[in-house]
């Protein structure tokens, strides 16, 4: 039985859908079989962030609605065979997500994957919703800043609140995933620090992604960061993340840049 | 601004948003719960209740504020009763 995650922060923009590529990623180049499912409907990317955008015929909704089968929706990564994407409806409206079709997609893609990961949308609406309550575990994606500590804290509130498993009264496995930070700015008390994160939101952290020029790289050319930049600071934040994510016990630690000597020689004589 | 006024008046900006942030959540875990009623506004309502029992009060006479601090918030409810100065007077006279 697959394990369903819910990729989740409530605020716009803190890197969503980056660290669903990213860990999903990590994950199947770890051995797992594991897809990604885009819930931001109406407004998807994760297709594009996986460099699958010219290969979507059918999409979530259409699954839903029976126009097409999941094996006809789901995109196969070329990368990574381990790796399949459905991706979201870029034309209709959330109110096509029903809770039933998206109960029998999640159950349907349970039988085949290990993990069931879901990107949702910013936002508390029906979208994120739908997107949070059918999964086993959470990870709560934050940025070191007020608003998104503020929403993460409000997200956490609902997945305890609203989903299945809440209601079921069983406890939703939530992790914290602080991404974007910045060490020296943290160190200089300028920026929120991981223990100030964790103490406000107490939950257990997943992991810490160092603010990067690669993240942007790798969404520039369609690749998960755990892909385009295997050996960057922030795809082995991710994969140690993903890690930690099968149960395995490593400690979080922050990966710096390396910077070799050749980088070194090469920058000063190009400047 | 003097030279070392300026130069005492740097201080770190992180300590600030989170003690912002806690004293913020800790009032909207309670008010926001899990979807149950703004604790505030209920808070409002049945005082209201209570006093239009006694008092006729005019809605726009009742001033609520509510100032959020970390160890403890204060509930200022500021009502302007008609009349009852009048009768309290009345009843010094009798």
């Amino acid at each position: 039985m697959a394990k369903v995650l819910v990729v989740t922060s409530g605020k716009g923009g803190v890197g969503k859908t980056t660290s669903t590529a990213a860990l999903g990623a990590a994950l199947a180049k770890a051995g797992q079989s594991v897809v990604l499912v885009d819930f931001d409907v109406g407004l998807r990317n994760l297709d594009l962030v996986m460099g699958a955008e010219r290969r979507v015929v059918f999409d979530l909704i259409n699954v839903i609605q029976g126009d097409a089968n999941l094996a006809q929706a789901l995109i196969k990564d070329k990368r990574v065979d381990t790796l399949s994407l459905l991706p979201a409806s870029q034309t209709r409206d959330k109110d096509a997500l029903t809770s039933e079709g998206v109960a029998k997609v999640i159950a349907d893609l349970s039988k085949k994957f290990d993990w069931v990961i879901c990107d949702s949308p910013a936002g508390i609406e029906r979208g994120a919703q739908m997107a949070m309550h059918h999964a086993d575990m959470a990870v709560i994606v934050t940025n070191p800043e007020v608003s998104s500590v503020r929403d993460s804290d409000r997200i956490i509130g609902m997945l305890d609140s609203t989903t299945e498993k809440a209601k079921a009264g069983e406890k939703m496995e939530k992790f914290l995933l602080i991404t974007r930070y910045d060490p020296q700015r943290a160190a200089r008390g300028d920026m929120l620090g991981t223990d100030d994160v964790l103490e406000i939101l107490s939950i257990p952290l997943l992991g810490i992604i160092p603010e990067s020029p690669d993240v942007l790289k790798a969404s520039n050319v369609g690749a998960p960061v755990t892909i385009a930049e295997p050996e960057s600071a922030p795809a082995r934040a991710y994969t140690e993340a993903a890690r930690r994510l099968m149960g395995e016990k490593v400690e979080v630690t922050i990966p710096t840049e390396r910077k070799g000597l050749f980088d070194w020689l090469f920058k000063r004589r190009v400047a | 601004m003097t030279f070392l006024s300026s130069l005492f008046k740097r201080r770190s900006s992180a300590p600030v948003a989170r003690d912002r942030l806690q004293i913020l959540l800790a009032h909207e875990r309670i008010a926001v719960g899990d979807g149950k009623d703004d604790l505030l506004a209920k808070l409002h309502r049945e005082i209201m209740e209570v006093i239009k029992r006694h008092v006729a009060v005019d809605q726009d006479k009742v001033q609520i504020k509510m100032d959020r601090g970390a160890q403890c918030s204060v509930l200022e409810i500021d009502v302007e009763v008609p009349g009852l100065t009048d009768r309290a007077e009345n009843a010094k006279k009798d």
